[in-house]
């Protein structure tokens, strides 16, 4: 009985441990939950492959700049004629943007010079811009997680 | 005990060699685990050290270029800046100056609930320390410059209660040779009227109408470049470092033994809450500690008062002066007005909103919030934690939960602060 005794505790000691080992590890890298972050990415129906180029980075909070999209067709044509909405959001606040956003310029092969962008805080943002051109409408979102 | 030492041996052998062997599992994997616990750890991780990093008053960068004021930089504009800044002959009854609610003792603000003028305004003060950071002045925005916003207050009646042509000609008879040599000569004056200004006050605006649209013109132009002197001082009244940049510059350099001895833990666990739970990070971010945004916290509002609107009509007066980066007193190209061109309008989210301001010296200067509303800096961090709703508006705050202890441990950190102003001695007195 005795042995037996010992075997048990030991074993359900180990295991505690371990349990408790695995609970400590996992707290101290807790990570927000899993979003999608890239940066390149197809829109939603599929009609665009769509690309932003932060021109700063680590995309900076409070300070004015500007991104590049680029707008492909899914296979990979530079779309020249895309008319482009930007609206910005922080889904966990009842906030958006403090500035608006637009495209100022067709840079030419596909790409767009959005201007005008500012994000007053840091955490989970997320992106969006309406993308049209003759027939073909779609929306596409990125996520973006700035240092606060 | 071996085994086959057991006296009574066959079956009965005692603890198996398994047994042991899973114990003595058990005891490592129960050191490595104290170990692993105990073990000192830095107190910050290596994200937190970058927002720490961002927070630090190091991280402060040079003063943004004003392209609207081509004087904002001129050491002659900024000794006439300073002149007007403290004379109080550039009012309405000439008792008021600038000085008067900007007091360079009390970090230029004056301590009051509402501040007064000739009259008493509806808002508090503000802080002047690092304002040229903002690209947004007065609490609701309504102006993008700092010498646009100098030439608001001028002209309020409850607050230096004058008029344009009045300071206009103030100017050419008090500081005639500063002004000449930077601005260049003042035309002929003397065809105008003593006051005059579109402003509400029906002699000054009568007198307004009675001029041309060149003598106006004229008038505003010389007002503006008052209001830049006045900016060009204003720009240099700079925040210098709390104990709170000595403390993140030893945490910084992997001085943690220093870094002790000059946070408490409790100051520690301040900050760790205002980067962390208490959220007070995301609107007051940066080495100035303000994101220049504007936010509904859901205030209370002043009973005596009508509820003000915020950034919801401050956007609209700043679109509506002549005096914004893209009017004919602005030295700016339109392309340098990025904050305009890209200006959000029109957002319901803007009622009741107000600009957070710098937290640096704020246990300097209750009473707090855009009207004095809050008397404490204890009574601001119990409203953050109720998180009450808004009395126009929706707040953007949620209750924290934070215990009494944790409130004590913010309202410490708040405390770390508190900083010099960084300005040569002769600004922050009258001159002589």
């Amino acid at each position: 009985m005795r042995k037996r005794y010992y075997g048990w505790v030991a074993g359900g000691l180990l295991l505690l441990l371990v349990v408790a080992a695995t609970a400590v590890v996992i707290h101290r890298n807790r990570t927000p939950d899993e979003l999608d972050m890239s940066t390149s990415k197809l829109s939603e129906s599929g009609l665009y492959r769509v690309a932003i180029i932060p021109a700063v980075e680590p995309v900076p909070i409070n300070q004015m700049h500007s991104w590049t999209l680029e707008v492909l067709t899914a296979d990979g044509q530079p779309v020249e004629d895309a008319v482009i909405g930007v609206n910005g959001d922080m889904p966990q606040h009842r906030h958006g943007m403090p500035t608006r956003p637009q495209v100022t310029a067709n840079l030419g092969h596909g790409r767009y010079l959005v201007e005008g962008l500012r994000f007053q805080m840091g955490g989970w943002w997320v992106m969006e811009f309406e993308i049209s051109s003759p027939g073909r409408h779609d929306r596409v979102a990125f996520n973006l997680m700035l240092q606060r | 005990m071996r085994p086959n030492q057991q006296p009574d041996g066959g079956r009965s052998k005692g603890v198996s060699w398994q047994s042991q062997l899973l114990l003595l599992a058990a005891l490592a994997a129960a050191a490595a685990v104290t170990i692993y616990a105990l073990w000192p750890r830095p107190t910050w991780s290596e994200p937190e050290l970058a927002t720490l990093r961002g927070l630090w008053l190091g991280s402060l960068p040079p003063l943004p270029a004003d392209p609207s004021n081509q004087y904002a930089d001129d050491a002659q504009a900024a000794a006439l800046g300073h002149q007007l800044f403290f004379d109080t002959r550039f009012s309405g009854n000439g008792q008021v100056a600038c000085a008067t609610c900007h007091l360079p003792a009390l970090d230029f603000q004056d301590g009051r609930h509402l501040a007064q003028g000739m009259g008493q305004v509806d808002m508090r003060t503000m802080p002047l320390m690092g304002v040229a950071y903002s690209p947004w002045l007065f609490w609701d925005g309504r102006k993008d410059s700092l010498w646009a916003q100098a030439l608001g207050p001028l002209e309020n009646p409850v607050e230096h209660g004058g008029s344009r042509v009045q300071f206009v000609h103030l100017l050419a008879e008090h500081y005639r040779p500063e002004y000449e040599a930077i601005f260049g000569p003042l035309p002929d004056l003397s065809h105008l009227p003593p006051t005059g200004g579109p402003i509400d006050n029906l002699a000054a605006q009568t007198a307004w109408q009675s001029m041309s649209r060149a003598d106006q013109q004229m008038a505003n132009q010389i007002f503006a470049n008052m209001g830049k002197a006045i900016a060009a001082y204003e720009r240099l009244l700079l925040p210098g470092p709390a104990r709170f940049d000595a403390y993140v510059a030893a945490v910084l350099a992997g001085d943690e033994r220093t870094a002790a001895t000059i946070f408490t833990p409790d100051e520690v666990a301040g900050l760790r809450l205002f980067m962390g739970r208490g959220s007070c990070i995301d609107c007051h971010n940066g080495p100035l500690l303000t994101n220049n945004d504007f936010h509904n916290t859901g205030v209370p509002a002043r009973p005596d008062l009508p509820v003000p609107m915020g950034r919801a009509l401050g956007v609209h007066r700043l679109l509506a002066d002549e005096f914004n980066c893209l009017g004919r007193y602005s030295d700016a190209a339109p392309t340098d007005c990025g904050e305009l061109r890209f200006i959000s309008i029109g957002s319901h989210q803007m009622a009741y909103q107000f600009k957070p301001p710098s937290l640096r010296n704020v246990a300097e200067r209750p009473p707090y919030m855009h009207a004095g509303q809050i008397a404490t800096l204890a009574a601001v961090i119990e409203h953050y934690n109720q998180a009450p709703a808004a009395p126009l508006g929706h707040t953007e705050i949620e209750p924290l939960g934070l215990t009494d202890q944790e409130k004590a441990q913010l309202l410490a950190f708040l405390h770390t602060l508190t900083g010099p102003i960084n300005a040569d001695a002769r600004w922050l007195a009258p001159p002589p």
